[in-house]
């Protein structure tokens, strides 16, 4: 089905883009277009503009900083970050979640930052880099400003972003523990995912810190506590216990919606098999790299 | 009012210049004014894959890409990896493995293993299915489809006569 119609632009600099979409509310961004094109043709979305951001330079990269800090720019697609050496080795969980969106066709041409600023509830990367403990940077006519990966999304479909504010690039500090993720899906999308990323002391198998995030049963990924205080300072043989002890107060706390994925005690059951599965493969991977 | 822009890509390796309205799709431009009817139109929301085209080389759904993205890149159809004189190998390979009831789905498997073996001429088969994962087919079951990549993968062919 045709979209209706719009009139297309094609800048080649952030600033230019950001101008383009300006404040008028007509305008919008336009990036893979494997979200954008399908709510246009759904007619879910109108828009008098697209903005295309494919022409724009830089947009692509990603680098491990001097400052140890992963960057991911916004164009990249599933395709590219799933390949890349960076991520590979040093978030092999994102590199491998990445590999696994969606279809081929879609990681093609897919971003990373068109996934997130689409604010999808039922979706893999948000839950994965809220637990990476990463910021976004938005670029608007009045500067620059980083939002948590916790605070990007304020409900369904809905972000903190501006109409025109850019998200330019994803920021996280290199792991250095074991990240892992799981999800379980019976359509096209998420129904429930969990990520945990453990950072490690230098010199023991104790887990420093635990980000837990539980994603897909609400608007936006929610963190389990509990069970991050409960892995606090634990040591890696511990960690069954310490979370067995504290899993069900945790779980209880999750806010879930019913929806055609699933009944809310349903998702709650599989966030605390797949948070348990998370943990065995995190235990084995943290032994290794000692 | 409707935008007009500039195009100029190829298409099986011919240039093709000409303007198209801003929110033309790409599988519209082929099969309509173009005229290449191999590619088919299914779900129209990228999850069956019978709409597949590879634009540089990379699988994408035709049904859900504007014509304007393809300005400067190359988009190769069923019709470009079909030799005038018969099949490709892997067209030989549904034949021969029986990979097709209907033929709807075809084209877009075609595209996409015909993608695939070039990106990786001998997958595994893990690899197999999860690059055809987002290949839908209503008739075969997948299995004898499975079977036609699977002789293709073992084979040892030089390089061009892909
Ligand atoms: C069949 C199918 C299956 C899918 N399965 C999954 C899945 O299993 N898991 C999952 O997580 N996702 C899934 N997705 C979603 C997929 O990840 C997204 O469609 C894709 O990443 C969106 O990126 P895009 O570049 O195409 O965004 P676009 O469609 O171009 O844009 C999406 C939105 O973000 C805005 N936007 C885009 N980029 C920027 C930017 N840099 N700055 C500001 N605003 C921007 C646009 O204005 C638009 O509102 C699926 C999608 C499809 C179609
Ligand atoms: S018609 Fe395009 S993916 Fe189904
Ligand atoms: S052969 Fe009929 S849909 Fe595949």
């Amino acid at each position: 089905m045709l979209t209706s119609p719009f009139t297309f632009e094609k800048p080649t600099t952030i600033a230019d883009a950001i101008e383009a979409v300006g404040d008028s509310g007509e305008s919008m961004f336009y990036s893979g277009g494997t979200e954008l094109l399908l709510a246009m043709k759904m007619r879910v979305i109108h828009t008098e503009r697209l903005v295309d951001i494919k022409g724009i330079p830089g947009l692509d990269r990603i680098v491990l900083t001097d400052a140890n800090e992963i960057e991911i720019g916004s164009r990249c697609t599933h395709k590219r970050i799933a390949a890349d050496p960076v991520i590979r080795e040093h978030a092999p969980a994102l590199s491998t979640l990445c590999d696994n969106v969606a279809n081929v066709r879609v990681r093609s041409v897919g971003t990373i930052g068109g996934n997130l600023c689409f604010g999808e509830p039922h979706a893999d990367p948000p839950t994965m880099l809220a637990a990476l403990n990463a910021r976004l940077v938005l670029q608007g006519q009045t500067g620059v400003r980083f939002v948590h990966a916790d605070e990007f999304i304020r409900s369904e479909l809905e972000t903190v972003r501006e109409p025109d504010e850019l998200l330019t690039m994803i920021v996280f500090p290199r792991p250095t523990g074991p990240v892992t993720y799981r999800r379980f899906k019976h359509g096209e999308r998420p129904s429930v995912n969990v990520a945990m990323a453990w950072s490690m002391e230098a010199t023991s198998s104790t887990i420093k810190t635990a980000r837990v995030r539980v994603g897909a049963l609400g608007s936006r990924p929610q963190p389990l506590k509990a069970v991050e205080d409960a892995l606090k300072g634990r040591s890696i043989a511990d960690v069954r216990p310490a979370i067995e002890a504290v899993l069900a107060e945790a779980l209880d706390e999750l806010d879930i919606n019913d929806d055609r994925h699933g009944g809310a005690d349903y998702k709650r059951h599989l966030a605390g098999v797949l948070l348990l599965r998370n943990a065995e493969e995190a235990m084995t991977r943290g032994k290794r790299s000692r | 009012m409707t935008h007009m822009l500039p195009i100029s890509f190829s298409l099986n390796g011919q240039t093709v210049s000409m303007e198209v309205a801003a929110h033309t799709l790409l599988i519209d431009l082929v099969r309509g004014r173009l005229g290449l009817k191999g590619t088919k139109r299914s779900c129209d929301m990228e999850v069956c894959g019978a709409c597949t085209m590879l634009l540089d080389g990379d699988p994408i759904s035709s049904c859900t890409t504007l014509a304007v993205d393809v300005d400067q890149r190359e988009v190769t159809t069923i019709e470009g990896v079909t030799p005038p004189d018969g099949l490709s190998r892997v067209q030989k390979a549904f034949v021969l493995h029986g990979g097709l009831q209907c033929g709807f789905c075809t084209p877009g498997f075609i595209m996409a293993v015909t993608a695939l073996l070039k990106a990786n001429p001998h997958p595994t088969d893990d690899e197999i299915r999860h690059y055809l994962h987002g290949n839908l087919c209503r008739c075969t079951g997948y299995v004898k489809i499975f079977e036609a990549v699977k002789s293709l993968a073992i084979e040892h062919v030089s390089e061009d006569a892909a």
